[in-house]
């Protein structure tokens, strides 16, 4: 696994980068080499679909939403006004990172056998998903079957998504 | 309102790439069920290819009547999913218990693959519609009524 290590550098490197950047154009554009980073990770540790959909929407058509949402604002409405790193922040940042590192120290282990996730419920989808759903991607049956009510609502936000949209932006139109 | 785009490399890559993403973006739709893909990844590749036409060719132009055309179509896939849902409820079980699909001729399990399948079409319909609606709506521009306030009605 000697790739993963220049891949994480590349994924934080470009996260710094897209808050590092001089204007908000370039931001974005690193913000979409970042998400394609992070869907290499995703693929690397075999989430195939997460990866799939990071690469799709993330690098894709987030892009192209904010780059379309830039165009159509004002130069002063873009323009970065960085204010001065207050103490709090900079004392108080670092020692919420340590909190959850300390927290993430009783998580099991990636891929653990034993935990409490693999030993119940993965099990009892992978075994029984191909003879319940006819459906070899488990990820489907998953999402689409079996958890069928939160894509449904899902979808319901997406829907008031597109409508919101429409309804704030599409004012003047009769 | 989005200008066509003037560079003819941009216009002929647009001409080859805009047909097969648009079949990739089916592939993985109906692929969903044995590979990675499915409903919401299908519609993104789809809406992104619409978006490619809007934004080459400009929303009036005859490349991007597929996308103008989707505009009404919003909410269409909203609908196929919870239809599914009370076509369960009317088959006498619970909301999206696809079991209770009364399709005649199929065992449980292929009911099962049925429901997942026309669901996965309507998350696809509903995010590609999303998709491009938000597109549109944020190229939107005041002075656009009085040239083809046909579109936007």
């Amino acid at each position: 696994m000697t790739i993963e290590i220049p891949l994480l550098i590349l994924l934080i490197m470009t996260a710094a980068g897209a808050i590092l950047a001089k204007d908000l154009i370039s931001s974005v554009l690193i913000l979409g080499s970042y998400s394609f980073a992070l869907a290499l990770v995703w693929a690397l540790v075999g989430a195939v679909d997460v990866a799939f959909v990071e690469a799709v929407v993330g690098a894709g058509l987030a892009t192209v939403f904010f780059l379309l949402t830039l165009f159509r604002a004002s130069e002063k409405d873009t323009a970065i006004r960085r204010l001065p790193v207050s103490w709090t922040a900079i004392v108080g940042l670092p020692l919420l990172g340590l909190l959850l590192l300390y927290g993430a120290g009783d998580l099991p282990v990636f891929g653990d056998p034993s935990s409490p996730a693999s030993l119940i419920i993965s099990p009892a989808y992978i075994e029984n998903s191909v003879e319940q759903t006819q459906t070899p991607n488990v990820v489907t049956a998953v999402l689409m079957d079996y958890r069928s009510f939160d894509t449904f609502i899902e979808t319901v936000v997406i829907f008031t998504a597109g409508i919101a949209c429409a309804l704030i932006l599409r004012n003047g139109s009769k | 309102m989005i200008q066509p785009h003037g560079s003819l490399i941009v216009r002929t890559l647009g001409r080859i790439v805009i047909p097969i993403a648009q079949l990739f973006g089916v592939y993985v739709l109906v692929f969903g069920q044995y590979g990675p893909g499915g409903g919401f990844v299908g519609g993104v590749v789809i809406a992104s290819s619409m978006i490619m036409a809007i934004l080459i060719f400009g929303l009036g132009s005859a490349d991007s009547a597929l996308a103008r055309k989707i505009l009404h179509g919003d909410g269409l896939g909203l609908l196929l999913f919870a239809g599914v849902g009370g076509l369960c409820l009317i088959g006498g079980g619970e909301f999206l218990n696809y079991s209770n699909l009364q399709i005649p001729g199929l065992n449980e399990a292929s009911r099962h693959s049925v429901g997942i399948l026309l669901t996965q079409v309507g998350v696809a319909l509903d995010v590609a519609v999303t998709g491009v609606s938000i597109a549109v709506s944020l190229s939107f521009e005041q002075d656009e009524i009085s040239r083809d306030g046909a579109i936007h009605d």
